[in-house]
């Protein structure tokens, strides 16, 4: 029973599209060009993760507004950083931070990563991301739902007023 | 059911006579056999090769506070009578070994090497020294799961034990990869031996994730390691909540009310669907068909938004309850379930056909990425995967819990074992939870969605499992005092399929790494708990 014309294209409230071209502006304004995040998984169940990857589907589609997920910390400008920090996962957290690009804006997504969660401090874990990088934003959420999501990069990108930039131009 | 189950029991106990100290009834599907552990090897071997058992999990725990030692539980799954044998050993602190028999069967090899490093108990004759749930840098004397050590005591780090296969040949690149990777993944660390483009040999390093889980369930009361359970994974996370709450009713020998087994057969079917239909289309990001992987997660999350308006969660989280589900659903919730699911099966099945008949994806799915029915039945691969590989298992048919005995439904079975078989075995199964959801909906009767459990006394024992996306998943309990966990193993499908993966890749070459490992679709997480 697809709709007639084939597979659909999901489509923006007008709401949204005029949150998403604000959004844009700021970060053209801030960054000179777009922003890059990188993801680390510091201890997550994944459900974060799984969230953060709804971000690009054509549902929400912070692509088109110059946001983008990058391959590596030295391209982004941003951590989201999913789950508590493990044990086996502190030194790969800490590396990919020092490897990021300035201004380093660090989102501690979802609960586990802003304070440890179910798991709290153990023997395998550290807890929050905070325990080891300064965080920007904490986003609750058992996992945040995507909006919550944008609305803390839009929060970090607020607050990038306040940091160090980069040289624009 | 009886009889044949009464029946089932004499006859072990005619194989096993002379080999078993004592046995005992641990529940109505569950027959425990004591063996001394020099009887261990020619009892499980007896159990897998004469009786047709096949391993469902196996289990190592600190009894000492009331036994006076360790102890060690393999249980086996007999499908046919729909039955569980668990062979439990004790093995002292004195003498904290036991012989492995990961040589003779490799699905063991895990299982046993975790036993060492979070309880000290040594496999003797293990082929592989290494240790796996604890990196190299842990310690390794100190053993988190025993009973004296504290959930939350940091311990410092020692100089790596950690190793590698070493490639001697001059032609032999090394490819480290991970264990943070360049998409929105989980973490692994992945080390190639390549000669050229050509894979020799891959090794891989999990359990980054490892959070202790089992640990600090230890000592939670069993409504609140219901959070935990939920907590294993983010994409299985009703699979793991009705597996423990299985085990934990199981243990209070209580049986839900018929209409809380709908609903859970119903919202499991729906986390099936979800996982399915995106793992179908991200499986196109391993061979760039854009339009698959777009279309896959634009699919994927209309159903995670029906699970938010139906449930409150989109990913599940909060409504099993102990003893049933936490809520009941209105006429017109299933009304809504019946209309996204119509709509979303024939936009599913568009996409499905224009993967298969897409010339360069079926060449890159193709014979890539081979496991063998061999392979498969010897590491007990489950789910997916075994039957991509011609291996018949499905605990929804084979051991029927929620309300599947009353659902019927076919099992997609495939023989190629490749890349192609596994992205088929899933689409056939998104036709198949359809048809079991409009069953559910069909047949469901109104009536009472939770149970209230009786007390349970210490040392009670329950096994919970669900057939979840990625495959069988075990919840292992032993109650303790004032309804209390005392121990607790998750067994979950990656953990049982994640070493049969390194097989799969040597000849193929690296670019295919990426689409052969999401044709797995493992989670970590749900692995390294």
């Amino acid at each position: 029973m697809a709709a007639e014309g084939g597979l659909k294209v999901a489509e923006l409230s007008e709401q949204e599209q005029v949150q998403g071209e604000e959004l844009r502006r700021r970060i053209r304004d801030l960054l000179g060009r777009s922003l890059h995040i990188r993801h680390v998984d510091s201890g997550s169940c994944n459900g974060c993760d799984f969230e953060m990857s709804t971000l690009t589907n054509p549902v929400y589609d912070v692509q088109r507004f110059g946001i983008d997920f990058v391959a590596s910390p030295r391209h982004a400008d941003m951590l989201m950083v999913t789950g508590g920090v493990t044990r086996h996962l502190e030194q790969a957290v800490q590396k990919t931070y020092d490897a990021t690009a300035e201004p380093k804006l660090v989102l501690a997504v979802g609960t586990c990563a802003c304070g440890g969660g179910i798991v709290g401090q153990s023997y395998a874990s550290r807890g929050g991301v905070d325990q080891l990088l300064p965080v920007t934003v904490y986003i609750p959420g058992c996992p945040p739902r995507p909006q919550a999501l944008i609305e803390g990069i839009l929060m970090a990108i607020d607050r990038c007023d306040h940091q160090r930039m980069p040289d624009k131009e | 059911m009886e009889k044949n189950r009464r029946l089932f029991i004499s006859r072990l106990k005619q194989t096993l006579t002379g080999k078993y100290l004592s046995v005992d009834e641990i529940s109505e599907q569950e027959t425990e056999f004591l063996v001394w552990k020099n009887q261990l090897p020619e009892v499980c071997r007896l159990l897998l090769e004469q009786r047709g058992g096949r391993l469902f999990t196996m289990v190592g725990g600190d009894e000492r506070s009331w036994t006076g030692t360790l102890a060690l539980y393999y249980v086996f799954a007999f499908d046919k009578t729909q039955q569980f044998v668990t062979v439990k050993t004790l093995v002292s602190e004195e003498e904290p070994t036991f012989p492995s028999l990961a040589a003779e069967f490799p699905a063991f090899n895990w299982y046993e090497r975790e036993v060492k490093d979070l309880l000290g108990l040594r496999p003797q004759g293990h082929p592989d020294p290494r240790p796996l749930t604890l990196h190299g840098d842990w310690p390794e004397e100190i053993h988190p799961l025993r009973k004296e050590f504290p959930a939350d005591e940091w311990v410092a780090r020692v100089e790596s034990r950690e190793a590698f296969m070493r490639y001697q040949g001059q032609d032999v690149t090394e490819i480290p990869v991970g264990p943070i990777h360049a998409g929105i993944i989980e973490p692994g660390h992945f080390r190639f031996g390549a000669v050229g483009d050509t894979v020799l040999h891959l090794d891989a390093r999990l359990f980054y994730t490892h959070r202790g889980l089992e640990k600090i369930s230890e000592g939670q009361p069993l409504a609140k390691a219901l959070f935990i359970a939920e907590r294993i994974c983010g994409v299985c996370a009703l699979s793991h909540a009705v597996a423990y709450a299985q085990a934990v009713e199981t243990a209070a020998a209580t049986e839900v009310p018929l209409r809380a087994r709908y609903l859970r057969s119903l919202f499991l079917e729906v986390e099936r669907l979800y996982n399915h239909i995106g793992d179908v289309g991200n499986a196109c990001a391993g061979f760039g068909l854009a339009v698959g992987i777009s279309q896959g997660a634009r699919l994927r999350e209309q159903l995670l938004q029906l699970n938010e308006r139906v449930s409150g969660h989109r990913y599940l989280r909060g409504i099993v309850a102990l003893g049933g589900m936490r809520s009941d659903l209105s006429a017109a919730e299933f009304a809504d379930i019946l209309h996204t699911l119509n709509r979303v099966e024939a936009e599913f099945q568009e996409i499905a056909e224009i993967i298969l008949s897409h010339d360069i994806a079926i060449n890159r799915m193709h014979n890539t990425g081979v496991l063998t029915l061999q392979q498969a039945v010897d590491l007990a691969v489950v789910g997916v995967a075994a039957r991509a590989s011609g291996r018949d298992i499905d605990v929804r048919r084979d051991q029927p819990y929620a309300a599947y005995d009353r659902l019927k439904f076919s099992v997609p079975v495939y023989p190629e074992g490749d890349v192609l078989a596994r992205i088929r075995v899933r689409i056939d199964e998104v036709t198949q939870s359809c048809h079991i959801v409009r069953q559910v909906l069909a047949q469901i009767e109104p009536g009472p969605v939770c149970c209230e459990l009786p007390a349970i006394a210490p040392h009670r024992r329950g096994i919970g499992w669900v057939e979840s996306s990625k495959g069988e998943t075990v919840h292992w309990l032993l109650v303790g005092a004032d309804e209390m966990v005392d121990r607790y193993r998750v067994r979950s499908a990656t953990f049982s399929n994640w070493p049969a993966v390194p097989l799969t890749v040597p000849g193929n070459i690296v670019p295919d790494f990426p689409l052969i490992n999401k044709s797995f679709e493992l989670c970590y997480a749900c692995c390294d708990r």
